[in-house]
């Protein structure tokens, strides 16, 4: 059995004006070693995934069904002190705006002494040695200066750093990564995005890199999944999605990349956008933006189809519509 | 281990570094205010040693001095700088020794509404929903009452209840309690405003992922980013806190004549203001307003350099 493994998840929000379903059954699997891809448009349910798998979802949202088993345990189920050993020990998560993650008040040293701390019975000498050595880890400029100083005294990919020597102090099993580099430059996400694959191959660790970048993702992962107005629609091995996507979603993705574009062309994009989750249309979410739509997909919800190592959720790739002519013009 | 030392520099020399010093540096206002609070800390610190005379030992004093003039005026004595009051007490000595109970009271008063105030609003914030609901609602029905009217019902009440005897030996410890715990929705509110916007920030979700308790995100991880808000309230609360118990005092429900703080001291003098012995009111009243200014000047100068808003623009 996989060591993470989340079956048919399923969470709500209540809001006042009724329920919406952020998220409905995602499913997917992860062992240690392994590298997740999750991708998606903003809105799509990507974070909210992230935060499930911790239990971090917090009023008015809630887990209405699935499971999420980690080790055996469904992580749902577990209580909080049961949730605080998982957290950071066994599964570690790092966010997307390292300015922000930081605690502008206590010094770097303190704050990974204090995460150690909390899991470990390590005296303060041993924790900030330990620290220390996660510090050398993660490839920070002189890292016994950085012990003493406080978040601002530093850059935004020093911070970024940082925050993954905080997520590996205690060797967990898993990282959950969202969006590690959206908040910072170019050259410096490609470090750390370097970075973090080198330490996942070299510690061997799981990690769940939730992302909306797709050249992002086929660097650093193995599996991906795309995700659209909260459930998965592609899932399947990271190259046979970016060579050979199906859904046409996911190909309306890569072909938004701006290496796709023409230069001097205006770049490619999807038409309209991604529906607010209380207005999710049936169906197939897609339709409304879809250029192969058929009646079928207003109506009908497309299972998975599997197609070579890839599944995906369309009418399409089932077969069960033939491509309009104008889709095949533009093929 | 010693390069980390050489390294980072010296808690004193960041003080001195930070805008926190500079703006102090330029504020002449703040300098002067700083300054005369300390001194009135030091007297009432040292009020034994500097005293000329205890005013709580009744053998030092003799009736037949009672009612001189400071020694500037005719009929004052060398003796007595600031003159005496109706007992024949030495005005000066009476006054350092009024300001240290005064200041002693304020500053526990605050010292206990903090207590209090950053407990009920830690957790009011943190926790928000009905655990937040529940603790605003107290604090809303403590505010409804006067800090005044609660302690003048306390008070009394105790007075009439155990006696004035008793009262005379626990005047000190209730006049905290009633002031502290009448004044510490202040603290519970403010504290739970800038704890609902720290909570939002990433830094708190960060402190859960890592596995921290509850109490340890709050005292640890939150309560340092509030220390602002909390710092300007303390001074502004303190100097309240002085106030109150001078009215409640002056009103013969604060201190007894024979501990003297400077409300009683210019309750006491009050009687014999229109017989001429003006010094035994004026002169503990210069005292306590002189200490209420500088240290809403304090306050005012800590606001404004705190407010992260008026200098990060």
């Amino acid at each position: 059995m996989a060591l993470l493994e989340v079956k048919n998840l399923e969470v709500k929000f209540g809001l006042r004006t009724g329920e919406v379903t952020a998220l409905r059954d995602v499913s997917f699997t992860l062992d240690r070693g392994q590298r997740l891809g999750i991708v998606g448009e903003s809105g799509a349910g990507k974070s909210v995934a992230a935060f499930s798998i911790l239990n971090l979802i917090s009023r008015p949202g809630y887990i209405s069904g699935g499971e999420i088993l980690f080790d055996g345990k469904d992580l749902s189920k577990l209580s909080a002190k049961e949730m605080r050993y998982i957290r950071g020990n066994r599964i570690s998560m790092i966010f997307q705006d390292p300015m922000m993650t930081l605690n502008p008040v206590l010094t770097v040293g303190a704050q990974m002494v204090e995460c150690l701390q909390a899991h470990t019975k390590v005296s303060p000498q041993e924790a900030r040695r330990i620290a220390l050595e996660k510090l050398k880890l993660v490839q920070i400029p002189s890292p016994e200066k950085r012990l003493d100083q406080y978040p601002h005294e530093l850059s935004g990919g020093m911070k970024q750093r940082i925050i993954i020597a905080i997520a590996l102090l205690l060797n967990p099993d898993i990282i959950v990564a969202d969006e590690p580099t959206t908040a910072l430059d170019v050259t410096i996400q490609a470090e750390i995005m370097d970075l973090l694959l080198e330490l996942c191959k070299g510690q061997n660790l799981g990690l769940i890199l939730i992302t909306h970048d797709l050249g992002v993702v086929s660097q650093v992962t193995e599996q991906a999944i795309v995700m659209y107005a909260g459930r998965i629609i592609e899932q399947g091995p990271t190259k046979e999605i970016i060579n050979d996507a199906q859904h046409p979603y996911t190909q309306g993705l890569i072909n938004a990349l701006p290496q796709q574009g023409i230069p001097g062309e205006r770049l490619n994009q999807i038409r309209g956008s991604m529906p607010p989750l209380h207005r999710v249309p049936n169906g197939c979410a897609f339709h409304p933006r879809c250029d192969y739509a058929d009646t079928i997909c207003e109506t009908e919800l497309p299972g998975f189809t599997q197609s070579g190592g890839c599944k995906a959720a369309c009418h399409l790739v089932a077969g069960r519509i033939s491509l309009k002519s104008k889709a095949e013009e533009t093929h | 281990m010693h390069s980390i030392e050489a390294t980072s520099p010296s808690v004193w020399k960041r003080f001195k570094d930070s805008h926190f010093w500079h703006s102090f540096k330029k504020d002449k206002v703040a300098i002067v205010s700083f300054v005369i609070f300390m001194s009135y800390i030091l007297i009432s610190l040292c009020a034994p040693l500097i005293a000329p005379f205890d005013p709580y030992d009744m053998t030092q004093f003799d009736i037949m001095d009672s009612e001189i003039p400071p020694t500037w005026q005719e009929n004052g004595d060398e003796r007595f700088v600031f003159g005496t009051d109706s007992q024949g007490r030495d005005m000066w000595s009476t006054i350092l020794y009024g300001t240290r109970i005064s200041l002693t009271i304020g500053i526990c008063a605050v010292l206990l509404q903090a207590f209090l105030g950053i407990i009920i609003g830690l957790a009011a914030g943190y926790f928000g929903g009905r655990v937040d609901s529940l603790l605003m609602r107290i604090a809303d029905v403590q505010l409804s009452f006067s800090t005044l009217m609660v302690a003048i019902i306390v008070l009394a009440v105790f007075q009439a209840a155990f006696g004035a005897e008793l009262y005379q030996d626990l005047a000190l410890i209730m006049l905290v309690v009633v002031i502290g715990i009448a004044e510490w929705p202040q603290y519970a509110r403010t504290i739970r405003a800038s704890v609902l916007a720290e909570r939002k920030k990433e830094y708190v979700d960060a402190a859960r992922v890592m596995g921290l308790k509850s109490g340890r995100i709050m005292f640890r991880h939150i309560l340092p980013n509030t220390l602002s808000p909390i710092l300007v309230i303390s001074t502004v609360q303190i100097a309240n806190a002085i106030i109150s118990e001078a009215s409640l005092s002056f009103l013969g429900l604060g201190m007894p004549p024979s501990q003297p703080s400077l409300g009683s001291l210019i309750s006491s003098g009050f009687a014999f203001i229109f017989s001429g012995s003006w010094w035994i009111t004026i002169i503990p009243g210069i005292a306590l307003v002189v200490l209420v200014l500088v240290m809403n000047l304090l306050g005012d100068w800590l606001r404004d350099v705190l407010n992260p808003k008026l200098y990060k623009g």
